[in-house]
């Protein structure tokens, strides 16, 4: 079927961009509030198609996070499965809220994800505990707005 | 927003398995592949495999900072370049006249150690590879190199720019590397002063350009200006290579530990490119070998010293 066809390819648009939005090197004082994109798509898809966008895409972003960021295989896959999963769970909820409060959502579940990672960080022997790391989750929270502004353009588009 | 009937925007529940079991599916892989990360053969691959799907993903993202470098250098007045060359022309005079007589005493050392021939260099094998301009984690230094397992990279080799210890290989992948440097809060390298021979353990600080020294007492006898080297401990480094200058000292109680803060003198900031070094085991000077390293292969092409001075077009 095209129409099912058509969604997938571009959720994996969006997600290759998001991947590159993370990934560019960028001064120092800017690489530490960066917030995530490549969770912020994710996360979009997660909640407005959750079919689509689900806990795969979510693991197989988390395992590429963990690929370039040189992290313990399989720290961001779970981490990002848990968001996947939360997201997909209060999908209903969420995408009814206007976009400042989904905001609140979105900054929830980023410190849900940054609080595993730091948690497997910790347990895995790469302690990082600088109040630095929880920066981009009050950024991504910020910017969520203009995420889903430009996602949802693609989303309706269609 | 349109309501559609296709099949990923119809509802989630009641086909396929559940959410929760897919996510307790998907948690417990990741918490195997955590387990096994260090020691497992298969999550290795998986890794590697990673790796390789990931290079070409950072070379787009660093090629167009590394086309404007190009550029750049391309558009170099002669005037420029001329003056460039009388400076490294002047800089490789200075390196000769301090590494003039190193045959010499090199050869009086091993004399002295009642050997009989002259002592097998230090440096067995070494390549310089690119950095590839791409963020890991802001608040680790890391840094991706553009040499990997294919070029003969090893897990643990020294990585030194020309003024000194840069870090050690971390990862390998296939086409490319991954650097842990001395500033990274995760690098520990074993230095001692070269003044008076005080041997310490240099930690990253995991800012830019500051390492610490936080198993000193507070009456060591260290200084602002001193000079760290490798102290040849630890398996990685040989001895006697330059990793930091003492930038400050600390002394708040007599109980406590000294505060020293010390600058790598690897200009990590400006590097564009990188040398990893392969030292030879049967030197004393060389690194005490490593239970986890096995016995360096036979190297594939002989080291050939580049020239540093380009011939360069007026």
């Amino acid at each position: 079927m095209a129409s099912s066809a058509h969604p997938r390819l571009m959720i994996l648009g969006t997600a290759l961009a998001g991947l590159v939005l993370t990934l560019l090197p960028l001064p120092h004082w800017l690489a530490v509030a960066w917030p995530t994109f490549l969770v912020l798509v994710v996360l979009y898809w997660s909640t407005m198609m959750p079919r689509a966008g689900g806990m795969t895409l979510g693991f197989a972003a988390g395992l590429a996070l963990d690929a370039f960021q040189g992290s313990v295989l399989g720290e961001h896959a779970l981490a990002l499965a848990l968001v996947t999963y939360l997201a997909i769970r209060l999908h209903l909820l969420v995408r009814a809220k206007p976009l400042f409060e989904q905001s609140l959502f979105v900054f929830a579940a980023l410190m849900a994800y940054e609080f595993l990672l730091w948690v497997i960080d910790g347990w895995s022997g790469h302690a990082l505990s600088t109040p630095l790391r929880w920066l981009p989750t009050v950024t991504g929270g910020l910017l969520w707005p203009l995420v889903a502004g430009i996602l949802g353009r693609f989303h309706q588009a269609r | 927003m349109p309501v559609s009937a296709s099949d990923v925007d119809r509802p989630l529940y009641g086909r396929g398995p559940s959410p929760g079991l897919r996510f307790t599916l998907y948690a417990l892989v990741s918490i195997v592949m955590m387990y096994y990360d260090r020691h497992g053969q298969i999550v290795h691959r998986i890794r590697y495999a990673l790796q390789a799907m990931a290079y070409p993903v950072q070379m787009a993202i660093s090629s167009p900072a590394q086309a404007y470098r190009a550029l750049t250098a391309g558009l170099q007045t002669s005037r420029a370049l001329r003056a460039e060359n009388a400076e490294l022309r002047a800089e490789l005079r200075a390196a000769q006249l301090a590494t003039m007589r190193q045959a010499a005493l090199e050869q009086e050392n091993a004399q002295l150690r009642a050997l009989r021939g002259s002592l097998p260099p230090l440096i067995h094998h070494w390549q310089l590879a690119q950095i590839i301009d791409v963020e890991t984690d802001p608040l680790r230094q890391r840094l991706v190199i553009d040499r990997g397992a294919r070029a003969g990279v090893l897990v643990n080799q020294a990585v030194v720019d020309s003024h000194g210890i840069l870090g050690q290989v971390e990862r390998v992948g296939p086409f490319s590397a991954e650097v842990i440097l001395v500033t990274d809060p995760e690098g520990a390298i074993p230095v001692q002063v070269l003044r008076n021979g005080l041997r310490t353990i240099a930690v990253g600080s995991g800012t830019d350009g500051e390492i610490v020294l936080p198993y000193l007492a507070s009456n060591a006898d260290i200084k602002s200006g001193d000079l760290l080297v490798t102290s040849g401990l630890g398996g990685v480094f040989p001895a006697g290579f330059p990793v930091g200058r003492v930038m400050g000292v600390r002394r708040d109680s007599s109980q406590l530990p000294a505060q020293v803060r010390a600058q790598p003198v690897a200009d990590i900031e400006r590097d564009r490119e990188v040398a990893l070094v392969q030292f030879s085991a049967d030197n004393p000077a060389a690194p005490a070998p490593h239970p986890a390293i096995a016995p360096p292969p036979a190297p594939k092409a002989k080291p050939k010293p580049k020239a540093p001075v380009d011939a360069v077009d007026g």
